[in-house]
Order: structure tokens, then sequence, then C-alpha cells
């Protein structure tokens, strides 16, 4: 009795805290594994546009990335303010999609190759021109399946 | 005899760990894809012979955006907001006009005959039109198509598309079939950017 009323006066035992980096770990783990790394730096701008009738993109292993808008401010005394085609950490021309193209069926295995997704990320104050140059040349390397990417748009009620 | 060994203070670990997943917190992007996706056709090829498809000009309606961004559908000029009702209306052809598209019985497997509409929206644009106009037209035509089918298989099923067994959905793919095609853009003007 006498050994409780001492402690109790002592006020409360702190905490174990020891679990806890376990549990932040366990965090850490599941981030590290579940999250994919940036792999390109944006070279343009891009606010790609609203459309309400959208479908996620399934496999993101299997999709590329064309770029298209104007050049980020400091690429601007460079390469000007007139759109422009990002691939990889690059700017490009239309004439290096085949290669882009092949180099990212190469990376896939055989069985997905057909499952190839493009996705175009384009500004919406481009002009069609180029994208029309971009997807002529994509139907010339025969990668046929492509995605707009948009951001969802608030539906109203209509 | 060996002193017992001390704890270690394994206080400051619970921070290290926190710094390490702020740090994959911030480098690590969780943005989803999402888009309007689609199928370009394939290239013609140079050698073989174009065996041009005729279609009945009934059959097409021609929508088309130039370059002020300016919308037409049918030979009118059109908000974006009307396009969608214009195609549904175009393609199921309700009251049978003789200038809407035809229907064709078709055997679909799993559901009968059906009279498919022979519709098909042909898109075209103009190298200026904007990107934003462009994808905002496409919206409302995918839009038409999605309704054509949630309302037949509301109709049919009682449900909506998205929620139809993978058969099912086979089936109201076959009866509304998303026929648009896209036309070479046209030279109009030179203005690029």
């Amino acid at each position: 009795m006498a050994q409780f009323k001492t402690k109790n006066s002592k006020g409360l035992k702190p905490l174990n805290t020891a679990s806890l980096p376990d549990i932040v770990f366990m965090l850490l783990f599941f981030f590290m594994i579940s999250v994919s790394f940036r792999q390109t730096e944006r070279v343009v701008q891009v606010k790609v546009p609203e459309a309400s009738e959208i479908a996620k993109l399934d496999r993101k292993d299997l999709a590329s990335y064309i770029n298209i808008g104007t050049p980020v401010p400091a690429y601007q005394a460079q390469y000007g303010t007139d759109a422009r085609i990002q691939l990889n950490d690059s700017f490009s021309t239309v004439e290096d999609i085949r290669d882009f193209v092949a180099a990212a069926r190469e990376s896939m295995s055989e069985a997905d190759r057909p499952l190839m997704t493009v996705c175009l990320k384009v500004d919406e104050s481009v002009l069609m021109g180029i994208v029309t140059d971009v997807k002529q040349e994509l139907r010339r390397c025969s990668a046929l399946k492509i995605m707009y990417s948009t951001r969802r748009k608030v539906v109203q009620n209509d | 005899m060996a002193k017992p060994a001390g704890e270690i203070n394994a206080g400051s670990m619970a921070d290290i760990a926190f710094l390490l997943l702020i740090f994959f917190l911030m480098t690590t992007s969780m943005d989803v894809d999402s888009g309007i996706q689609r199928r370009l056709p394939p290239m013609p090829d140079a050698n073989q012979k174009v065996e041009a498809e005729q279609i009945n000009k009934r059959n097409i309606i021609v929508v088309l955006v130039n370059k002020s961004d300016r919308l037409f559908a049918g030979g009118q000029s059109m908000d974006v907001s009307m396009l969608k009702d214009k195609i549904k209306e175009f393609l199921m052809n309700p009251a049978n006009l003789p200038n809407m598209p035809e229907k064709r019985e078709k055997e679909i497997e799993g559901f009968g005959p059906y009279m498919v509409s022979r519709g098909v929206v042909s898109l075209t644009n103009d190298r200026g039109t904007s990107y934003n106009a462009y994808i905002q037209v496409q919206n409302e035509i995918v839009k038409a198509f999605n309704e054509l089918r949630d309302e037949f298989a509301l109709q049919q099923w009682g449900k909506k598309y998205s929620t139809l067994d993978e058969d099912q959905q086979r089936i109201v793919r076959d009866i509304i079939p998303q026929s648009l095609s896209e036309q070479e853009p046209r030279e109009v003007s030179k203005r690029r950017r």
C-alpha cells in the first residue's frame, strides 16, 4: 500500500513509445510501395482541360506520356513561348516520337505491348495543329491507344 | 561481473522515421491519371487500295469546330451544350425520318435481333482550333454515347451500363457502337502557335 501511494504521488508513468517507430516505419513502407516516383521533370507548362466523361488509366506502368505546352519560364529565353513537345526530359520534335514509342515498346513485355497507352497531356490553350501532327505520327507508329488527359469537371445538375 | 548494458534510447527513432516518411510523401506523386480514352484508326497501307466504305449521306452527322472555336453540327451553328442532345437524337432517329440514319437489323449474340442505328459522327477540326474546345466537343460526343448506353441498359435491365456484367456490357456495346470518325484536319488557315 505504501508503495502504491508513493507511485501515485509521483504522477503517471511515462507512456511507452517504443512501438511508435514500428508504426511509423509501417506507414513509410506502405507509401514507398504504393506510390511511384516522379520520373521526369516538366519542361513545359501543362494545364489540362476539364471533362466529365473520363475513365481512369488502369495500368499506369503501360502508359507513356507526351506533354505539349509552353516552355516553363526558365527555358523561355532559349525556346520561346511557342507550344512544344516534351518527351522524357527534353524538348522534342514530332520526328522524335517514333523513337520514343519504340523505346517504350521495347521496355514492355511481349504480352503487354498491345495494351500500351499513350497519354497526351496537352495544355488547354495549345492549338490543334501540333496535336494533330502528334496524332498522325502516333498512327504511323501504330500506337493507337491514346488518352487525352483531363481534369474532372464538377458536374452541375442539368 | 559485466555491468548490464543500459537500454538504448529509441525515442528519436520515431523522429527519424517520420523524417523519412515526410520525404517520401513530398517526392512522390499520388495523382491518378484520368482522361478520355480513344482509339486512333490505323494508318491506311500505302500499297493497299483504299476501299472507301460507302456510307450513305443520311448516316453521317458532320461536327465541325473551326479555328475560332465555333461549333457546327449537321450544318447548324450551335453551342457545345446543345451538341449532346443533337447527337442523341440523330443516332436514335426516334421518328424514323428519311434524312436521319437508317437502322439495320443485326443479330446480337445472347440478345437476338435488334435494329442497330448506322449513324456515324464525323468530327472535323481546324489546325487553329484550341485544344480546350476540341476536348469539350469530344467530351460531349462521348457523353451522348454513354447516355444512350445508360438509357438502353436501364430500359433493359434496370441498371446503369457501368454496373452491368461483362456479357451485358458487350451486348450494349454492340447495340450502340461508339461510331466516331475523325477527319484529317483541313489546312484552312496557317495560324500556328
